[in-house]
Parts: structure tokens; C-alpha cells; sequence
């Protein structure tokens, strides 16, 4: 392997464990309690940061492998469903937005689950669940994510997959153990500037490689004109399944706990719409690019076999090698800015939710932080391990990770924060509802094909929604005074 | 009802507006103009007319809805607790 590809890497790499560096001598300094700036960087994230740290941690290694992988494939019509998620830029904030912000303050709410607990009456249920689900569902997209990267920095660099896996580990958990979130948004910046620039140069070498955009495009139609039609290659991208991805990958975000947890740690209303107007672009930008790079690559390199390396062979044959590096460092920074997200909001739900909730209410400012640090660094580790040989059922659970924990926590927390009548009832009958019709309908989905023609979340975010307004207004119906 | 929900409240059904105007700009391009057999299609910059519309131009329409909302229409609004109001 090139050495030249690998050194603007190990720069990448030195940058982010000074971040962490940085980040840890912040929480040494703060005032606000080690619990507030640990895991949500004591609020005070910027408009950019918090726009970066969104699209970063959405952004996950399937939006940087896998998503021009499929482009490369099924052509336009998959450019079209991506960009679907240029939504999430604005949706997210303005949906939770400010009343988010101030109840979250207003509660003292650390973690989503803080929220809903204060909102739910304290109900048990409703922490327990939300707490098993997320933590469950979560752990398994983690360590889904960290696969990704071991196996990513295996095929650039060529070294061993244990290998690569125990860097790429090291690598995360250093920056995430030491300096908790703040370092995480932080780093996601830098990555997201990294995968900004990245897909940037490489659209730019594609097209030059090509012979311009017009040139490219009629190559597509002396191979196969559907490859220009919104209906993929051979017309299996249905209207109905493309637009079920808004859905998906669009409003149905506001649901996932890693973009919620977000709508919470910003400074003031000024952070919030410069994030507003930087995320909405920045998404839009990437997703564009990077799906178009997608497909414009089949007519450089016809013919490869596994499409989730499109990005890197591509990379590899038309840019110079110092800079397919730079490029290169995008999809692992993508993967990272992932991983390190659900690795802090996992140990947050770990330590606030059941720790200081159930187990030990009383425990002092230095016990939490010690518990902070361990339970970050063991959860790191066991994710470690799972990820040499990941189980069956990991890879099982991981299959609902994002629809799943859409379809439960979109309705509790989007109506629990704007009807006043929402309940514990509501909230605990909507989130069972999700996850159990999420998994039925995945197998009456491989089995008969796709109900109704949409993507599997649908229905069970439109159920999840019926149970919550009917076991709300039925079970001791109550108005909720905010 | 504290005066700041009031601020939210709009700003929230601004974002549910602007999700609908997007999807059915994005929707009527992509199958409006996509529909047509392909021999038919027109192209803008080398990009078939359906996509230049529904997702370039779409795109660079939000965001600049998006920067004339941050500017113009939403409120500055203190997320802290303003005495004893609770």
C-alpha cells in the first residue's frame, strides 16, 4: 500500500486526539457539573459545530460506502431518493427546535431520556423502555459502524482486519473517554469538513475523468438509458418506495435519539439558525456530490463487482495518491463521527438513566465521573470484541437500529413536547407499537415484497401515532401543563 | 402559556410547511418531468431536465429559504429561566 495515501490519514488521526486532548482540559475547567459538560459539552455549542456534528453523526458509513455503491448501480434514481435527506437539515431544528431547548433546560434533562422522564410523569415504564430500546438497538448500530471501519481501514492501508479494528478502536476511544462530548461535536466538525472537501475534489476529478457532465451522461445512455430515469436501473425504484425514504431518512430523523440529544446542547437561538442554514447546505452538498460520484464512476471504471468499494478504487485510480488519501479520510471520518456519537449517548443512557436514576441517586460528583470514564471505556472495549466475530444477533438487532428507534421515539417525543394531552400511556403504547409492528412488517417485508410498495418504516410510524393518541386520550385522559 | 412556546409553536409549523412545499417540488419534478420516455428528455448543464430541477435547483431553493427564515423570520429567544415564573 502507498505510503502516500496513509500519511494525510495518520494526520487526520493527530488532529482528532488533539481535540480530545483539548476537550478534556475543558472539562477540568468547567462550572456547570461534570455531568452536563461530559455528555452534552455543557450546552454551549456554536451554530457550526452543531450543524457538523448533525450531519456527521447522520451521515454513517452506509451514506459514504454503501449509498454511492447503490448509485453506481441503479443510477439517477438513487441520487434522487438520497437527496430526500437534504430535510434533516432544517426539520430536526425547527421541529424540536426552541420549545425542545427550553424544556430541556428547564428540566435539567441531560439525555432524551431525562426529558421524557420529567414530561411522562416520572413513570418507570416509560425510562426503562426508552433506556432497554435505546441502549439494545444502539450498541448493535455501533458496533454494525465499527465493522465498517475496521474492514475500511483494512482494504486502504491492507493491514490485517484485527489490526486495522484494534486502530480504528483505539483511535475512537481515546478521543471519546477523555474528552466526552464536547470533543465528539468537535471532531465531528473536523470530519465533517473532511467529507466536505473530500467528495468535493472527488465529483470534480470524476467529471474531468469522464469528459464533462454531457459526455458522461450519454455514455449512461448508450449503456442503459434507465440509469438517467428516476426508476433505477431495470425500473425497480417505485415512486411510492423512493418518496417512503422523507420518511426514513427525512422527518422520521427527529425520532433517533443521537440527533435529539443534539437539539439540546446549543448555546442559544443565534447557534440554532446559523446550524439551521450550514446543515441544511452542508447535508444537501454531500449527499449530492457524493452520490453523483457514485454514479458517474460507472462509466470510468465499468464492471466492479462489490459496490461498496466504488469510492475507494475510483479514488485510488484517478487522483494522485497524496491526495486520494485526503479524499480517503472522508468515509473514515464518517464512520467515526458515527461511532463516536452512539458511543457517548449509550454510556450517557448507561450512567444517567439507570445509574443515577435507579441504581444510586446519591452519588457524589466524583463517583459519577469515575463511573463516566469506566463505563465509556468498557463499553468501547466489549464493542471491540463483538466486532472481531460480531454475533447473529447483533447483526439481527442492527437491521431495526434506525427505523426502529424511529417509530418508537418519534411520537413521544415530537407530541409530548406540542399536545398537552399526550400521557405515559400514550408515550409507552406508541413506542411498543413501533418496535413490534417495525420488526413484524421487516419479515412480512422479505417475504412478500414490500406492503403498500414502501419502505418498511411507514406503517409502523403511522401506528406507533395511532397508539399514542389513543391510549392517551383513553387512559386517564389528562391535560399536561408545560 | 409562556410567551416563548408561542414563538416556537410558529416556528415548528414553519418547518412542517417547508418539509411539504419541498417534498411536492421535489416529487412533481422528479416524476413530472421523469415520466416521459427517455428518448424525450431535455438536458441542462449535461443533467437530465427532472433531476436539474428536482434536485439541484430544488435544493438550492431550501437553502435559500432556509438563510431568508434564519434572517428574517425566526425570533431570538432566551432558552433561561426568567425569574420566578414557573
Amino acid at each position: 500500500m502507498n505510503i502516500q495515501v496513509i500519511i494525510p490519514m495518520i494526520l487526520f488521526l493527530g488532529i482528532i486526539f488533539f481535540i480530545g486532548y483539548w476537550s478534556s482540559k475543558k472539562i477540568g475547567e468547567s462550572t456547570g457539573g461534570f455531568l452536563q459538560e461530559y455528555f452534552l459539552g455543557g450546552r454551549e455549542l456554536g451554530g457550526f459545530v452543531l450543524a457538523m456534528t448533525m450531519v456527521a453523526t447522520y451521515g454513517s458509513a452506509s451514506s459514504f460506502l454503501g449509498g454511492p455503491g447503490t448509485a453506481y448501480t441503479m443510477g439517477f434514481g438513487w441520487v434522487l431518493l438520497s437527496m430526500t435527506q437534504v430535510v434533516t437539515g432544517y426539520f430536526v431544528l425547527l421541529i424540536l427546535g426552541k420549545k425542545f431547548a427550553i424544556l430541556a433546560r428547564r428540566y435539567n434533562a441531560i439525555t432524551l431520556i431525562d426529558f421524557l422522564k420529567v414530561r411522562y410523569n416520572n413513570s418507570t415504564a416509560v425510562v426503562l423502555l426508552a433506556a432497554a430500546s435505546m441502549i439494545i438497538f444502539l450498541f448493535s448500530a455501533m458496533t454494525a459502524q465499527w465493522v465498517g471501519g475496521g474492514r475500511l481501514i483494512e482494504s486502504l492501508t491492507g493491514i490485517k482486519y484485527t489490526t486495522a479494528l484494534f486502530i480504528f478502536a483505539v483511535s475512537v476511544l481515546v478521543y471519546v473517554v477523555i474528552g466526552g462530548f464536547r470533543a465528539v461535536a468537535v471532531t465531528d466538525a473536523v470530519q465533517g469538513g473532511v467529507m466536505v472537501i473530500g467528495t468535493l475534489i472527488l465529483l470534480i476529478a470524476v467529471i474531468i475523468a469522464g469528459g464533462g457532465v454531457p459526455n458522461i451522461m450519454q455514455d449512461l445512455l448508450n449503456e442503459n438509458p434507465n440509469l438517467v430515469t428516476p426508476y433505477g436501473n431495470d425500473g425497480n425504484l417505485s415512486m411510492a418506495y423512493v418518496s417512503s425514504f422523507w420518511i426514513l431518512v427525512g422527518v422520521g430523523v427527529v425520532g433517533l435519539p443521537q440527533m435529539a440529544v443534539r437539539a439540546m446542547s446549543y448555546k442559544n437561538s443565534k447557534s440554532m439558525h446559523r446550524a439551521l442554514v450550514i446543515g441544511t447546505i452542508v447535508t444537501g452538498f454531500i449527499m449530492l456530490n457524493m452520490h453523483l460520484i457514485g454514479v458517474f464512476a460507472r462509466t470510468i471504471m465499468p464492471g466492479i463487482e462489490v459496490p461498496d468499494t466504488v469510492i475507494p478504487l475510483v479514488a485510488l485510480k484517478i487522483l494522485p495518491a497524496w491526495l486520494a488519501g485526503i479524499v480517503l479520510a472522508a468515509p473514515l471520518a464518517a464512520i467515526m463521527s458515527t461511532v463516536d456519537s452512539l458511543l457517548i449517548l449509550v454510556s450517557s443512557s448507561i450512567v444517567k438513566d439507570v445509574y443515577i436514576n435507579y441504581l444510586n441517586p446519591s452519588a457524589s460528583e466524583k463517583t459519577v465521573k469515575r463511573i463516566s470514564f469506566g463505563v465509556t471505556t468498557i463499553l468501547g472495549s466489549i464493542v471491540f470484541l463483538l466486532a472481531l466475530n460480531p454475533p447473529d444477533l447483533l447483526i439481527f438487532l442492527n437491521l431495526f437500529a434506525f427505523g426502529g428507534l424511529e417509530a418508537a421515539f418519534i411520537w413521544p417525543v415530537v407530541l409530548g413536547l406540542y399536545w398537552s394531552y399526550g400521557n405515559k400511556y400514550g408515550a409507552i403504547a406508541s413506542m411498543i407499537s413501533g418496535i413490534v409492528s417495525y420488526i413484524a412488517i421487516h419479515f412480512y417485508n422479505q417475504v412478500n415484497g414490500n406492503l403498500f410498495g414502501v419502505h418498511t418504516v411507514v406503517v409502523p410510524v403511522i401506528l406507533s401515532l395511532v397508539a399514542y393518541i389513543i391510549f392517551s386520550l383513553l387512559i386517564k385522559r389528562t391535560k399536561y401543563v408545560y | 402559556m409562556d410567551p416563548r412556546f408561542k414563538i416556537a409553536h410558529r416556528e415548528a409549523l414553519i418547518g412542517v410547511g417547508l418539509a411539504i412545499v419541498h417534498f411536492i417540488w421535489w416529487f412533481g419534478f422528479a416524476y413530472g418531468l421523469g415520466s416521459a420516455p427517455v428518448e424525450e428528455y431535455k438536458y441542462i448543464l449535461g443533467f437530465p431536465e427532472w433531476f436539474f430541477y428536482s434536485c439541484i435547483v430544488g435544493f438550492l431553493l431550501v437553502s435559500l429559504t432556509v438563510i431568508i427564515l434564519a434572517k428574517f423570520v425566526l425570533k431570538d429567544v432566551s432558552f433561561e429561566e426568567e425569574g420566578d415564573q414557573l
